[in-house]
Formats: structure tokens, sequence, C-alpha cells
């Protein structure tokens, strides 16, 4: 069984890997954003450069800031970026 | 009430102030962000995540709107290009009390640095550009208010 999650990103990560959004297929093994990072970096060594240092990454499920933790399950939209640096 | 803007084009912050004093309560407090002149700059780049932006801001206003006895939120934040001396952002607030009114401005502002969508990035005059990373006080400044 496989599923699709939406993907999208900015800032330098939207620059470093040259695309603003993207729709990736995942193995139903991959429950949750750490496992997605895991899965994409298996996957290709643009997302190993880009996602090298998990410390300068930031997450959102659906428009809400969430961890490495958090379970992918219905999530409509995964969000990828640095931390912000509004105000 | 809380009101939230996002633009691409300049506000008028005397106007919005005024909106939010009209509501009454006697204490209105406010802070304009502007992008600051400092060295080779010549304008910032903001760009924000649309889907998102809204929401996280009104998340903010409604906290504060829960720790303070507020009247109105007002907060504006612009996107784009935007050039030495220009306004980024506005954050007011209005109350029966001085305290609760510059508490509740400052607390917005420190949030914005931290759980708003949006990223800056600096074009200096000789045409080079870098994003603007967090910074450790910004963080902490934040964190401030929980503690």
């Amino acid at each position: 069984m496989t599923y699709q999650i939406n993907i999208v990103y900015f800032s330098w990560v939207k620059e470093r890997l040259g695309r603003d959004q993207e729709t990736i297929v995942c193995p139903a093994s991959v429950e949750t954003i750490g496992d997605l990072v895991v899965h994409l970096k298996a996957s290709d060594s643009v997302y190993q450069q880009v996602f090298s240092d998990l410390k300068k990454l930031r997450f959102a499920l659906d428009q809400d800031f969430v961890g490495l933790e958090a379970s992918l399950g219905d999530s409509g939209e995964l969000a990828i970026f640095p931390p912000v640096t509004g105000g | 009430m809380i009101k939230i803007l996002v633009l691409d084009d300049d506000f008028d912050a005397g106007a919005e102030i005024a909106n939010l004093s009209a509501l009454g309560g006697g204490a209105v407090a406010s802070f304009v962000g502007q992008v600051r002149g400092d060295g080779e700059l010549d304008a910032l780049e903001l760009e924000h995540y649309p889907a998102m932006t809204k929401k996280a801001l009104r998340k903010i206003a409604e906290r504060a709107d829960k720790q303070w006895p507020l009247h109105g939120v007002t907060i504006v934040h612009r996107v784009g290009r935007l050039k030495v001396g220009e306004q980024i952002v506005l954050a007011c607030t209005c109350s029966d009390h001085r305290q609760a009114a510059i508490e509740a401005c400052s607390f917005i502002m420190d949030q914005l640095k931290t759980v708003a969508p949006f990223w800056k990035k600096e074009i200096k005059q000789d045409g080079s550009e870098s994003w603007v990373e967090e910074r450790q006080s910004d963080i902490d400044a934040a964190q401030s208010w929980n503690d």
C-alpha cells in the first residue's frame, strides 16, 4: 500500500530544492514526518543536502506547526521551511 | 475585535490605529516596524506561506486577547519587496488599561518573530542576496512570555 502527500517548500529550502511544491508517493511504512525525511533522503541526494541539518528545518501539517514525530495521517499538506524571520 | 491584514501594498498606520481607538477603552498601544537601513541594504524580500499566514496571525491575536483584557487587536504585515524605510508591520492593541495594551502589543511582536510564517531575504546594494537567519534573542523573547 502507498499513499500520497503534498509538500510545499519555502525560503532557502525551496531555492535549494529548485521547486516550491511536489506530491510524494510514500510507502505505508512512512508514518511520521521524520520517516518521510528519511525516505526522501534515501531517494535523491538533493534531499540529503537540503535536509542535512534537521535543526534548521521547521514543519507545518495543514498549516499548524508540528515536530518530526508528527503523524502524517490524513494530512492534506506538509510544509517544510527554515525558522521564520517575520516581524 | 480582531483584524488581520496581509498586504503587498503600503498601509495607513494612523488610520488603523484610529479605527481601533474608536472601539473605546482609552488605552491604545501600537508598534510600527520598518525596513532598517543599516549597511549596504537596498531592500527586503518578504516571502510567506499564504495558506497559513492569516491563521497564524489570528492565533497570535487570540492568545493576546485571552491573556489581556483587550477591546481589539489589529495586526498588519506586508509581503513582497520592501525598500529601506518602508513599513513592514503594525501591531496595535486597545484596552481600558495602559499596561495591558502595551504588554499585549509587545507580546504580539515577540510572537510574530517566531511563529508567523514569514521569511526575510536581504538584498544588498551590490545585488547580492541572503536569507535572514533566526536570532536567539528573538526566540528567548518569545519564550519569556511562557515563563
